[in-house]
């Protein structure tokens, strides 16, 4: 992608008379915007280091913006920075800083609307109301900003990258810490999200709706306020993400509200108060997933149906399973399970007997949370037992008819 | 001098001493008789403060032994039934009461010796026969040379030979400073040893005097004849 | 009393019951950590084993070794020495044998395969646990005649710290559902020695089951230095109330 850039920036340079245009604070253009102003469509404007106080610099023409040395540009807490109306738009290695807060206008460092071919890439997003925000855009690349927010309260932060009713959008190599949400989609389609870092946000690090087949790979989401919420979406793809540290009360690894279709495979769930929450889930496969030291490795609700879960690993998690109901239709199959006791005679690596993951302490859990505090006593023991014996209230038909006897090797 | 005044001990709804008063005098020898479960064993171990009345007073040397231990420096212990740890070796348990009591002037192991015990210091308790185990707490009762003997059932198991052993212990270890409180069923024994006697029957005392008046009052020449008599008297008066 | 203390506890070493203890709680200790590669899960295995056998143990063992000692009391007691030194070496002599047992046990071999907080917690919270089960004992030997009764005194006092009184607590928590209890539970959980010593460990292994939810609450509350004193503290309290009643009774008692 990157490549692809360079050469398209190269061609526009060779092709057209392209002029180069340079702001410095000590030189004849003093200010970006009055470089804009006099540039015309596929030119390039160098920006050297310094201290720019522009307000709001309009981007309307297909330019190339390149920061020296990461000049930093100021919106003094009252305006949004960038806003680009232009195609075929770079911004590159900008200190974009104190971006105005409001609660009319989502100010952003580098808003964009109505936009293609955009390339934002290496800046570093200081102290931002919203970081990038991206309104009805198409074929554009985001790649390795860090957007740094001080994580005050979901009033005073806006979302990291944001990005409504766009398409072909890629997203990657970022890191966004300390915003209201990490990575906001709505109404997002066909992009890609990979290598990104969301940690520490006020609320989600990443949450999505309305926004199908979209691919999330290799993202790091550790410690954000809330976890990870999607919903309403269908054919999402997530492989190799970690989900890590989300901690505290209704905050989820992964939420899954409405998601269908969609593949969740080789990710890696550690420590999160509860790894992945699932509701009006529907065919979707969850495979190879690791599930390490969570407080609850799933919580699928009996709203969820047809999912298929299969060679995952759950290791150490407080409760592997839980649900409300008492019947689910959904598969386990082949997954590796530490807390299966059962044997296998025949030697093939498969346990002979079916493994329930869900017990009834957990179901007694969720219905009364402070009963968390019996966790690990003898009468939970010989509850879980007795109902292992006679199953009453746990779910029946919810096992893992084939658990396998060793971990996969699934390396993240 | 012990003095024990309106003692009263109940165990349950079962009265077992009801208000016993007695003198025990120094230099005096007193045989505690009385049929089983009179509440011999009960008042000697008030006296050790083993176990504790539910009223009345004892003193020792004029001293009350409520909440004190001290005392017990100067009594000799024989217990009816002497039971010790039983991975202890004979050897070990006097090393350890002596050096429980190592700031007692004198040892007197005359008995050890007597018994036979220095032969077999190395067996272990449980491996004793009963009567071998009489012979340890007859020799720890003697072991301080104390001034007051109490002897529960001295001779109560004891071969011939060793009761003559023991008997000729505290013949010899009378004296005009010593105190000796010995309960037997064998009245016999009690004859040579005791100068004075107390009976006791169904907690209370009915006969507290010396053995001499005894006899003479009731015209016998041993005291098993005249403690019969003793006790037939009372049948009688209790049926009229 | 040291004196005393220490004929005890000899007597208690050559009864091979306390070196046995010794090798099962190592054996124990090794195949767990032998068998979970995981030092989190082992110390969790282990943990499920010590709030059972340990107070077990120190209980039955205690209760046992009261009515043995018996003989060696009433010794004692026709000796010149104070009952509270022979109650309290009593006391000191059992509780010592078997924490030293615990250590040798659990303690030595799990320092050698982890060495964090949780350890220690897991270390001295053991200890803790013999000592207010050894108390409890002594109550138990104290207010009943023989043996028999004792022993069956001891195990309910056992049956019920560790089953039916969480029992109780469940049912508390269903019945009041409706209603906020994280300082009930907190209050419930403080009466019971084994499970703040459950609990102690729990969190200390930062396993997240305790997370969110009302664990936070609970985590804010262990976890800051003031609750694990305050919880130390409760189960010190655990050992002392019934080691000063049962020694109370011991003094008036009738041997």
């Amino acid at each position: 992608m990157r490549v692809l850039f360079t050469l398209l920036l190269l061609l526009f340079t060779l092709s057209s008379k392209a002029v180069t245009w340079t702001v410095s604070q000590s030189g004849d253009i003093k200010t970006i915007t009055a470089a804009i102003q006099k540039a015309n469509n596929g030119d390039t404007i160098l920006v050297r280091s310094g201290h720019y106080k522009e307000g709001n610099i309009i981007v309307n023409k297909e330019i190339v913006l390149l920061g020296i040395d990461y000049p930093i540009v100021d919106g003094e807490f009252k305006d949004e920075v960038f806003s680009v109306t232009a195609n075929n738009v770079v911004i590159r290695h900008f200190n974009i800083i104190n971006v105005g807060i409001s609660s009319l206008k989502d100010k952003a460092a580098i808003g964009a609307e109505n936009a293609k071919n955009l390339y934002l890439a290496d800046n570093k997003i200081e102290m931002a109301f919203f970081g990038i925000h991206l309104a009805n855009c198409k074929s554009s690349l985001i790649e390795n900003n860090t957007l740094t927010a001080a994580a005050v309260n979901e009033s005073a932060n806006g979302n990291g990258i944001h990005l409504w009713k766009s398409d072909n959008i890629t997203v990657k190599g970022n890191t966004v810490d300390g915003h209201r949400d990490g990575i906001y989609f709505e109404f997002v389609t066909n992009s890609h999200i990979e290598n990104n870092v969301s940690k520490n946000n006020l609320r989600y690090g990443l949450h999505f709706m309305f926004s199908h087949n979209n691919e999330y790979s290799r993202n790091l989401f550790k410690k954000n306020g809330s976890g990870i919420a999607v919903m309403y979406s269908k054919g999402v793809t997530m492989r190799y993400n970690r989900f890590e540290e989300n901690w505290g009360a209704s905050v989820f690894g992964l939420l899954l509200k409405d998601i269908s279709e969609s593949i969740i495979e080789y990710n890696l769930f550690l420590r999160n108060t509860v790894a992945i929450h699932m509701e009006n889930c529907s065919r979707s496969n969850f495979k190879g997933n690791e599930f390490r030291e969570n407080g609850w490795g799933i919580q699928l609700q009996a709203s969820c149906d047809d999912n298929l879960f299969e060679k995952n690993n759950f290791i150490a998690n407080s409760f592997d399973m839980g649900t409300n109901g008492s019947m689910t239709l959904n598969t386990l199959a082949g997954n590796y399970w530490d807390k299966y006791g059962g044997y296998d005679l025949n030697k093939d690596g498969v346990g002979d007997v079916p493994f329930h993951p869900v017990s009834l302490y957990s179901m007694i859990v969720e219905k009364m949370p402070t009963s968390v505090m019996l966790w690990r006593s003898f009468l939970v023991f010989l509850l879980d037992r007795a109902e292992k014996v006679i199953p009453v209230v746990t779910p029946e038909n919810l096992k893992d008819e084939v658990p396998v006897m060793k971990p996969y090797d699934i390396s993240i | 001098m012990i003095s024990v005044s309106n003692i009263e001990k109940r165990f349950g709804s079962l009265d077992v001493l009801k208000s016993i008063n007695a003198d025990f005098e120094t230099g005096r020898s007193y045989a505690l008789m009385g049929p089983n479960g009179s509440g011999k064993t009960t008042l000697i171990k008030s006296i050790l403060g083993m176990v504790v009345p539910d009223s009345g007073k004892i003193e020792v040397d004029g001293e009350s032994i409520k909440g004190q231990w001290t005392y017990r420096e100067k009594i000799g212990y024989m217990p009816q039934i002497g039971r010790y740890p039983d991975n202890m070796t004979i050897g070990q348990l006097f090393e350890m009461i002596k050096d429980l009591r190592s700031n007692a002037n004198t040892v007197d192991e005359e008995l050890i010796e007597g018994f036979g015990l220095d032969k077999m210091m190395n067996k272990r308790m449980h491996t004793l026969s009963g009567g071998t185990r009489q012979k340890v707490s007859a020799a720890l009762a003697f072991l301080f040379d104390p001034k007051v003997f109490i002897l529960d059932e001295p001779t109560a198991g004891l071969d011939p030979l060793a009761v003559e052993v023991i008997k000729e212990k505290i013949l010899k270890q009378m004296g005009p400073d010593k105190t000796f409180i010995i309960t037997s069923h064998i009245l016999s024994d009690l004859d040579d040893l005791s100068s004075h006697a107390l009976y006791l029957d169904n907690g209370s005392l009915i006969y507290n005097d010396s053995i001499a008046l005894l006899k003479e009052e009731t015209g016998e020449v041993r005291l098993g004849k005249a403690i019969a008599t003793i006790m037939k008297r009372k049948q009688k008066s209790v049926t009229a | 009393m040291i004196k005393i203390a220490k004929y005890v506890l000899l007597d208690i070493l050559r009864n091979k019951f306390v070196i046995l203890y010794t090798f099962f709680l190592l054996l124990v200790t090794l195949s767990m950590f032998s068998l979970e590669g995981n030092s989190d899960k082992a110390i969790l295995s282990l943990l499920n084993i010590i709030l059972m056998v340990v107070p077990l143990v120190s209980i039955i063992f205690t209760t046992i070794h009261f009515f043995n000692s018996y003989e060696f009391i009433e010794l004692l007691l026709s000796q010149p020495i104070n009952r509270k030194s022979i109650f309290l070496s009593e006391f000191s002599a059992v509780s010592l044998a078997l924490c030293l047992a615990y250590l040798i046990g659990v303690g030595i071999p799990v320092t050698l395969f982890s060495q964090g907080m949780d350890t220690v917690y897991l270390v001295l919270s053991g200890m803790l646990l013999t000592l207010v089960f050894v108390a409890l004992a002594f109550s138990a030997s104290v207010l009943t005649r023989d043996k028999a009764k004792g022993i069956g005194l001891s195990l309910l006092f056992w049956f019920y710290f560790t089953l039916i009184y969480d029992g109780f607590v469940l049912y508390v928590i269903y019945a009041f559902s409706d209603y906020p209890l994280e300082k009930v539970t907190l209050a419930l959980v403080s009466l019971n020695p084994v499970d703040l010593a459950r609990i102690i460990i729990l969190l200390k292994l930062d396993i997240s089951a305790l997370m969110g939810y009302t664990g936070a609450f609970y985590k804010q509350f262990f976890g800051s230095s003031l609750g694990i004193i305050y919880s130390f503290l409760f189960l010190l309290l655990w050992a002392a109330i019934p080691l000063f009643i049962s020694m109370r009774k011991f003094l008036k008692k009738d041997i």
